[in-house]
């Protein structure tokens, strides 16, 4: 993939120079995403969306009259490889955005760079520190876990629940979760009775449930990523605990419902609109849309499309259209432009971007599911 | 706070059974052949996947279950012919190295086979819990525990009443002796690896419904059912059981009392303290052999 950048890249070098009269120039984006590594089940949809959405959007005549470009390159789920990629994006391509990193992680890693070299970053990944406080050139698709648990309480408190139990995974995304859900329950009128951690790699949380069961709470929320929420839910039905159990978004696949078999029957999570594209309500603006990209991807890569790629989908669209907006590829142009977003339709939500907010979502991001009978099904709050 | 204590014991019982027999596919490769087969987990793992790979071919569960293990008993006998044996005469340790490269190139195999994905088979018999003395015990547990005795106890019958069984006793007491009347060592090695894949996958199998399987998830049952053949005494297959079962208990109250953090550390610590205390038990020589 690299090699093919690089020789693409020195192509493009070549053709420069040997004929200075070429046809319009691309206009080119860099992405950095984890296509391989421990984030790959992100990167790897996020990289195939990318593509073919660049794909459908030159077959329908390219970007101000000119072919879109994307370079997109690999950081291996890994720090310095994220660093590395998103130097050569600014020095050697000269992109005009970029798309991604992946993970929380990388894109904390690389935001400086971007910012310095005064090009926006538009990161795929969920963590609230990208985009709080502001920094003019880094602006993220991913939905914030705020967002995902204030979804949970407003369900839990409609429920008349009053006291909350805890179930996060030791790992970045159950961790930054665990803050939110431990500053956001206590702040909502809620009890917090437990607070229970297990570890990603954990086959037993008999320990953890048992523990939590006898704090008798109304509800217990899991916060982790397959397999383990998987685990919780077969322990929770082993050890015969009738609390309700909410999950968080990390778990809104077909995957889980797998994974869990019948323990999953019952079970609410805050999901995006994507993962129940069919099921929505004809009068949903964002149906048609969301049906339409679900349906190419499935056809195309034969894998069931996710939350994640909808987030490379959403990075990719947002650049496009600021960049259509500003009638211009130059970055500062891109960045003034996205800032100016209002009110467009993407795969993950309506995205409203502004000088003091570039998270750009809503709470409207996710709707509430249950699992009945290996399927989901909206419930309202 | 000993609220939980019943429910650990279970959960403890049911892990601990499975490294046990995970032990005892150890313990029958190093009493035929003095190596430890560290692509043991590696057996356990394609116990569980192949368990799953079968049944969404469309194959009934028992089948399936059966299907994997006779396979990874075929890929057990595959390893000893074509790995160990060409090494005939070669110290010990140099086939041990093998053996970490077998595991290193099976799990590659199973990735790009089966995908990345951690997967679920179904339990056996259902997931409705029974209530006992203040435990809910999972009906796969029990299936895990009669597993367990059934095997040992079907390695007993066949070690004390079947000439194989008593030939491959002879080969581990003493392989000279032992070719000397007239019993062939490669086949008893090829043997022991065959039903050493047999064992793991059957362990494997019977585990995947209660901690889901993956195509990584054997480097550390492999660990594990090591820890547990050294702690019961190596070379001997009760001993390994015996240490299974000690080992889940110890993880199991360790994570309900002190911090399923360390859950995996304590089966460690305890293969550690006794490698400090007796680190001949390993290959029966006070070597400084290092792998």
């Amino acid at each position: 993939m690299r090699l093919h950048a690089f020789f693409c890249a020195l192509a493009a070098l070549f053709a420069l120079s040997a004929s200075p009269a070429q046809a319009a120039d691309p206009v080119r984006l860099g992405a950095v995403l984890s296509v391989t590594g421990p984030a790959s089940f992100l990167g790897e949809p996020e990289k195939n969306t990318i593509q073919m959405e660049v794909d459908k959007i030159n077959a329908a005549g390219g970007v101000l009259g000119r072919p879109l470009e994307v370079v997109i390159l690999d950081d291996e789920t890994g720090v310095n490889k994220a660093v590395l990629a998103t130097d050569r994006l600014l020095k050697k391509e000269r992109v005009s955005a970029i798309l991604g990193p992946t993970t929380s992680g990388n894109s904390l890693a690389v935001m400086g760079k971007a910012a310095a070299a005064k090009v926006p970053l538009i990161s795929c990944s969920a963590a609230e520190k990208i985009t709080k406080p502001v920094n003019p050139y880094s602006f993220k698709v991913a939905p914030s876990d705020r967002l995902a648990v204030a979804r949970i309480l407003a369900h839990a408190k409609k429920q008349g629940y009053k006291k909350l139990a805890i179930l996060t995974v030791s790992d970045g995304f159950g961790q930054a979760g665990r803050e939110v859900l431990k500053e956001l329950v206590p702040a909502d009128g809620f009890e917090l009775v437990a607070d229970e951690v297990f570890g990603p790699k954990d086959t037993d949380m008999t320990a953890q449930l048992t523990k939590i069961a006898g704090a008798s709470p109304d509800a217990i929320i899991c916060w982790g990523t397959n397999p383990g929420p998987a685990v919780v839910a077969k322990n929770r039905v082993q050890l015969g605990i009738k609390t309700p159990l909410y999950m968080s978004h990390g778990v809104a696949s077909k995957k889980f419902i797998e994974l869990a078999g019948e323990a999953a029957e019952g079970i609410l999570l805050p999901a995006g609109k994507i993962t129940v594209a069919e099921k929505l309500p004809d009068a949903d603006p964002e149906k048609a849309q969301l049906v339409a990209y679900a349906k190419a991807y499935e056809e195309k890569y034969h894998a069931p499309v996710s939350t994640f790629g909808g987030h490379g989908y959403d990075s990719l669209h947002l650049a496009v259209k600021a960049i259509e907006a500003a009638g211009s590829d130059k970055p500062q142009a891109i960045r003034d432009a996205l800032e100016k977003t209002k009110n467009f339709p993407g795969i993950g939500g309506i995205f409203t971007y502004s000088p003091t907010d570039h998270a750009g979502l809503g709470p409207d991001a996710f709707i509430m599911l249950r699992i009945e009978k290996g399927d989901w099904v909206i419930v309202g709050d | 706070m000993l609220a939980g204590a019943p429910q650990y014991l279970v959960s403890g019982l049911t892990q601990g059974a499975a490294y046990g027999l995970i032990g005892l596919g150890f313990t029958m490769i190093f009493n035929t052949t003095g190596i430890i087969n560290f692509a043991q987990g590696e057996f356990v793992m394609l116990g569980g996947m192949l368990s799953v790979a079968f049944l969404g071919l469309g194959l009934p569960l028992p089948v399936a279950v059966l299907a994997a293990c006779l396979a990874t008993a075929v890929v057990g006998a595959l390893m000893e012919r074509l790995t160990i044996r060409p090494l005939a005469g070669a110290p010990a340790i140099n086939a041990v190295i093998i053996t970490i490269g077998v595991s290193i190139l099976l799990r590659g195999g199973a990735m790009l086979a089966f995908g990345k994905d951690t997967v679920a088979l179904p339990a056996f018999s259902g997931v409705k819990p029974i209530l006992a003395l203040g435990a809910a015990i999972q009906p796969q547990s029990l299936w895990v525990l009669a597993v367990t005795l059934a095997l040992l106890a079907a390695l007993k019958l066949y070690f004390s009443a079947t000439i194989q069984g008593k030939a491959m006793l002879a080969c581990a007491c003493q392989k000279k002796a032992a070719s000397l009347v007239g019993i062939s060592v490669a086949r008893m090695a090829l043997l022991s690896f065959g039903i050493s894949g047999l064992i793991g996958a059957a362990a494997g199998a019977i585990l995947a419904p209660i901690t889901m399987t993956a195509y990584d998830v054997g480097m550390m049952l492999g660990l594990k059912g090591f820890a547990a053949c050294i702690l019961g005494g190596l070379g001997s297959p009760f001993g390994a059981a015996a240490g299974g079962l000690v080992l889940g208990v110890l993880e199991a109250f360790g994570a309900g009392y002190v911090s399923s953090g360390y859950k995996d550390a304590f089966a460690f610590i305890v293969l550690l303290l006794l490698l400090f205390v007796k680190p001949s038990g390993l290959f029966g020589k006070a070597g400084v052999d290092r792998v």
